[in-house]
């Protein structure tokens, strides 16, 4: 019984690793990354990762503004074809040099990878054919006219042409990972961590870190202990609770900006009787389904005290929202502000629809999905209540919320949505244009809502290469969807966080990857 | 004795099949995988070709049906999530959760029995009614809780220890080990001690209450009276009489320590299985979890195999029959 | 009950599970706030210290910490108690028979009992969300499906070292009926081990439920119990804002406590053998 103690005491008081040899960065990230395959699983955390090692043709600042990547320019030669100059002494990690072959062995690959859960495929289906003019021109032709193009490409990593016939486990095993990115692979550890060290070859400015390890912390709270406690320098999705006592500290600052991501509320509006979760004010089942009505959906917003829910349950990180993505995007409307809470307002509306005594609501939400979730539906919920229309709250995992969502199985439902080419175009086709498999438009509209004009404006909008004239038809499909229609019910925008030790620097992303060779060192 | 661990084996091919169909089904129920897979941003042809390309879009017996042809081929699919062989996944991952189960059952049964058997020899001492309210500690809080408490004090307050991770790992017989080491060892303290608490405090109770109840019995008094020494009352007489149930119960633990490291490994960022079937369990990733619950039945089946064998090894009295 | 008073530690133990059973069956009048009425929650009072206008402070959603504990403890006791209740006396009612049965029926027990300590919990109580919905019955269906195969082997153990004893075969011998046999003699002989694993599990139960609801798989957030408090706390262990899981955890501790003074008192002074001495 004497070893313990002592086996103990030199556990204890073994040497510390020092936390931050000034060559290294630590990062702790929030969810796990599930492979090294840069076309494999179309998810933040794997793209992410990918964005070290590869690069894109079009790349995108901290605000989604595009700009030259592995393309100097790219212009539209007339309505479907495009002509890419690539940028030339790019040279790849192996030493070989990157060509207009490599773009094309890309997009080769793209639709065929096998097993893959969610491919890149569908960020190419408008292009019909890809030629080489010269080795450092690409032709790209589309179906139809295709503004969207250069966003399109910004997602897609280029490989190098060896890597073509390569299988995602030749990548897993870092055998296929050659990229022309700022970082060169070093090591993958399945659901513990990924280590990089820097491409000296780099073409483009120089990381301030020669090696860089990315933790995967997924719990929260974990991950903000493994800051304060000096074991990682950075991390990312800092959870709210934690925001004013992280201000306050000295060792840590903190990074954040409004992201793409809006939290919204979807209304039954397909139904025309029996949606499943209405009732009646005494919790009876109704035949009529009140959310069909504009007025009640507008009557709903204005209930919500979205100020309350941002300072309160969002703790400051959350801005309210009006319309699907912040000001500053493309294609978003001028005119629209968030409804006001005037639970006045919303009295004279249900009255005018009909509703003067209220009616009962179930709302829908995931629990694991968006920040603090659950939270916002309580207190979604609160605010309804208390507005005449007793609500309740019905939280699951989203493994679970949406197969039921999809299916219709729910009136009332909170979700969240980033639009991922940073144009307001993505929400506008996903969550308010008609379900319709045969164009891809509605895939998550899972309150069927239709309206024959903003599905006009949408379609046209998709095919006008001008981009002051299409952001004119979006923001007017977004003022009628939105403002007038109350098709879905903004409610905030995510703000995202990244927590850094002193002497740290970095620019918040409204796109939430975290990027190591953005990471300054701030002396 | 040989044709009844025989008979077992052959049984827990019957089991495992049941598992499989059982955890098949419950998944189908939970949700449709393609719904979580897919970016949000796919559209309805994505999610179709994603569909096809898992092989969901057939009907759910179709598939089970499949599986099973793989499975007595020795083949349990592929991950949708990481596109490689499940089991592969699974035992990549389990050297780590072994670890963590090893160092945790040291600590509580070597912590366990001794201060059990201290309380329950001597149960009108301080000490003992310490160790008992202070067992009492170890299950009445939920062990994330205790998990992120025991990181705020030894990690941030105190920085004795790494908050979160598994240290360096060296490669023993194929394995990548880390507890071989004082870095690794350190790494790995602060979780292992989360998981052992509960079961600490359950061995402490356990051997308390047994001794108690054994030590009052006629033989420990004739062998106190017939003048052996104390230490080969308790070692040998005592000892021998409280380990069937106690036998059982560190079975048990074993299981499910290793099963159940899930919320021990989510908090402690340790990369093993039980975070791997959490992460898997909410993306609906089918083909890891019924591999991981293939795994982990076949486990509680050996090790309750061995239990039981124990018993007639410990006590001959017990005769192991079962089924004829 | 002389005897029992006359321990001090377990006459405080007493006291305090009184005190906590009353605060459980009185909740609903004593609490200042209803808890479980969103319509009765001021989102611009979340967070609140303790003292003022709340004793204990608020949560996240405005809601009074006190009566939230009052009413947690009253769901908690309820989950720990039936789930703990009914898996032990399936499972422990099973075990016994499963040793003194034995064959066919012993061996196909057996392993379903194997099966079932596989699964774990956090995928039983999906699936039941998914097929059921959320609720206070399911957690405890959800509970005593993950815990009655522990109590069944742990008593199938126990009895299988009765049975081979010189009692039993005198039993046999005297011819009395089967059901006696495994009712007075086997089940009263076999219990110890069982009811030390059982006052563990039931404050298991409870901390189950809290890791459950930390996981999104718990009772719905509206109706919270002890240990959802203390998974919603969480979060604010490292801000600082201490109340708003310290205070469910300290309840939870005080409860889970006093259960087990009494139960050790209750056990020490019910067994046959010890009192004997």
């Amino acid at each position: 019984m004497i070893r313990p103690p002592r086996l103990l005491a030199a556990i204890l008081l073994g040497v510390t690793v020092l936390s931050a040899q000034a060559q290294e960065l630590s990062i702790g990230l929030s969810t796990p990354v599930t492979t090294m395959d840069p076309h494999f699983h179309n998810l933040t955390p794997n793209n992410s990762i990918a964005k070290h090692i590869f690069e894109t043709l079009v790349h995108q600042d901290e605000q989604q503004a595009l700009k030259p990547g592995l393309a100097e320019s790219w212009r539209a030669v007339d309505s479907t074809t495009w002509e890419i100059k690539l940028r030339k002494n790019v040279r790849w990690h192996d030493g070989t040099p990157f060509t207009a072959e490599d773009v094309l062995s890309t997009l080769k690959r793209i639709p065929n990878v096998p097993n893959s859960p969610a491919s890149f495929a569908i960020y190419m289906r408008p292009i019909v054919d890809a030629k080489a003019a010269d080795p450092h021109t690409v032709i790209l032709k589309t179906r139809e006219a295709h503004p969207l193009l250069p966003n399109d490409l910004a997602t897609i990593h280029i490989i190098p042409k060896k890597a073509e016939a390569m299988s995602t486990p030749d990548f897993n095993s870092g055998k296929a990972v050659i990229g022309t990115g700022p970082y060169k692979f070093a090591e993958y550890v399945s659901g513990d961590r990924v280590v990089l060290t820097v491409n000296d070859k780099y073409w483009g400015p120089k990381p301030a870190f020669a090696k860089v390890r990315f933790r995967m912390i997924t719990n929260s709270a974990a991950r903000v202990a493994a800051l304060l406690a000096g074991d990682v320098q950075m991390i990312e999705a800092v959870p709210t609770a934690d925001i004013e006592n992280l201000r306050k500290d000295k060792r840590v600052s903190l990074a954040s900006v409004v992201s793409n991501r809006i939290i919204y509320l979807h209304l039954d509006s397909g139904r025309e009787k029996n949606s499943p979760f209405v009732t009646d004010a005494a919790g009876k089942p109704m035949e009529a389904n009140p959310l069909r009505d504009a007025r009640v959906r507008k009557a709903i917003s204005k209930l919500i005290d979205r100020n309350a829910i941002a300072s309160r349950i969002m703790e400051g990180e959350a801005k309210p929202a009006g319309q699907f993505l912040p000001e500053t995007f493309h294609g978003t409307s001028r005119k629209l502000t968030p409804d006001k809470y005037d639970p006045e307002g919303a009295k004279k509306l249900l009255a005018e629809a009909g509703y003067p005594n209220g009616f009962g609501l179930t709302l829908h939400t995931p629990n694991n999905r968006y920040v603090n979730d659950e939270k916002i539906s309580q207190a979604v919920a609160q605010f309804l209540t208390r507005g005449g229309i007793p609500t309740k709250v019905e939280a699951m995992p989203s493994a679970v919320f949406f197969s039921r969502g999809s299916k219709l199985e729910f009136s009332f439902l909170l979700a969240g949505w980033g639009a991922g080419t940073g144009e307001n175009s993505s929400p506008l086709r996903s969550l308010v244009s008609t379900f319709d498999p045969k164009l891809g438009n509605g895939a998550a509209n899972r309150g069927r809502f239709s309206d024959a004009g903003v599905d006009a404006l949408v379609q046209t909008a998709l095919t006008t290469i001008d981009d002051t004239k299409r952001g004119i038809m979006l923001a007017a499909a977004t003022e009628k969807a939105v403002g007038e229609l109350m098709g879905v019910i903004p409610v905030h925008y995510e703000v995202s966080t990244w927590g850094v030790r002193k002497g740290l620097a970095y620019k918040a992303r409204v796109d939430q990857y975290t990027l190591a060779h953005e990471v300054k060192t701030s002396k | 004795m040989t044709v009844y661990v025989l008979r077992r084996l052959a049984q827990t091919l019957l089991v495992l099949f049941v598992t499989s169909g059982l955890v098949f089904g419950g998944l189908y129920l939970v949700g449709d995988p393609v719904e979580i897979l897919v970016n949000p941003q796919a559209d309805q042809e994505e999610r179709a070709r994603t569909a096809a390309a898992l092989g969901l879009d057939k009907p759910v017996l179709e598939q089970y049906g499949l599986f099973l042809k793989g499975m007595f081929a020795g083949d349990l699919g592929k991950s949708f999530v990481f596109g490689r062989p499940a089991l592969e996944v699974i035992l990549e991952r389990m050297p780590a959760t072994l670890e963590l189960a090893f160092l945790a059952m040291l600590m509580s049964v070597g912590l366990g029995i001794p201060l059990g058997l201290y309380a329950g020899l001597y149960p009108d001492r301080k000490t003992s009614k310490a160790i008992m309210a202070g067992s009492i500690l170890g299950f009445s809080l939920p062990t994330f809780w205790v998990g992120l408490l025991l990181i705020m004090v030894f990690a941030v307050q105190l920085g004795w220890l790494p908050s979160t991770g598994r240290g360096p790992t060296e490669n023993v017989f194929g394995f990548s080990i880390s507890i071989f080491s004082v870095e690794g060892l350190r790494y790995a303290f602060l979780p292992s001690l989360n998981l052992a608490l509960f079961k600490l405090s359950l061995i402490i109770r356990l051997t308390r209450a047994q001794v108690r109840e054994q030590a009052l019995l006629d033989y420990i008094r004739f062998a106190r009276a017939k003048g052996l020494p104390r230490s080969r009352v308790i070692g040998v007489h005592l000892l021998k009489n409280i380990l069937i149930p106690l036998v059982t119960v560190i079975g048990l633990e074993l299981g499910s320590v290793i099963a159940f490291a899930i919320v021990t490994e989510s908090i402690f960022a340790w990369p093993g299985m039980g975070k791997l079937v959490i992460d898997s369990i909410f993306q609906l990733d089918r083909p890891v979890v019924v591999a991981y619950l293939l795994v982990v039945v076949f486990m509680f089946i050996m090790i309750n195999l061995v239990v039981d064998v124990l018993y007639s090894a410990l006590d001959p009295r017990v005769r192991i029959a079962e089924a004829k | 009950m002389k005897e029992f008073l006359s321990n001090r530690i377990a006459a405080t133990g007493l006291a305090m599970l009184m005190v906590v059973i009353a605060i459980a069956l009185f909740a609903p009048w004593i609490s200042p706030q209803n808890p479980y009425d969103l319509g009765k929650l001021d989102l611009m009072d979340s967070r609140l210290e303790p003292g003022g206008k709340y004793l204990l402070g608020t949560d996240g959603q405005g809601r009074d910490m006190l009566s939230a504990i009052f009413y947690g403890l009253r769901v908690s006791l309820l989950v720990g108690a039936a789930s703990g209740v009914i898996a032990l006396t399936l499972g422990g009612l099973l075990g016994v028979l499963a040793a003194y049965v034995g064959g066919r029926f012993e061996s196909i027990l057996m392993r379903i009992v194997d099966i079932q300590l596989g699964f774990p919990a956090i995928l039983v109580a999906l699936i039941l969300i998914a097929v059921l919905g959320k609720g206070v019955d399911k957690i405890i269906f959800a509970l005593v499906c993950v815990q009655w195969a522990y109590y069944a082997r742990t008593a199938r153990s126990a009895a299988l070292v009765e049975r081979g004893k010189e009692y039993m075969e005198a039993a046999r011998g005297l011819g009395l009926s089967r059901t006696r046999i495994v009712l007075k003699h086997l089940l009263p002989n076999a219990s110890p081990p069982l009811i030390v694993v059982g006052t563990v599990q039931v404050a298991h139960a409870i901390a189950l439920e809290a890791t459950l609801s930390f996981l999104g798989l718990g009772l719905p957030a509206t109706e919270p119990s002890l240990g959802l408090l203390i998974a919603n706390g969480y979060e604010y262990l490292l801000s600082g804002k201490y109340w708003i899981s310290m205070y469910p955890g300290v309840a939870l501790l005080l409860t889970i406590l006093a259960i087990n003074l009494v139960g050790d008192q209750l056990r020490d002074q019910l067994n046959p053998r010890l009192s004997r001495a």
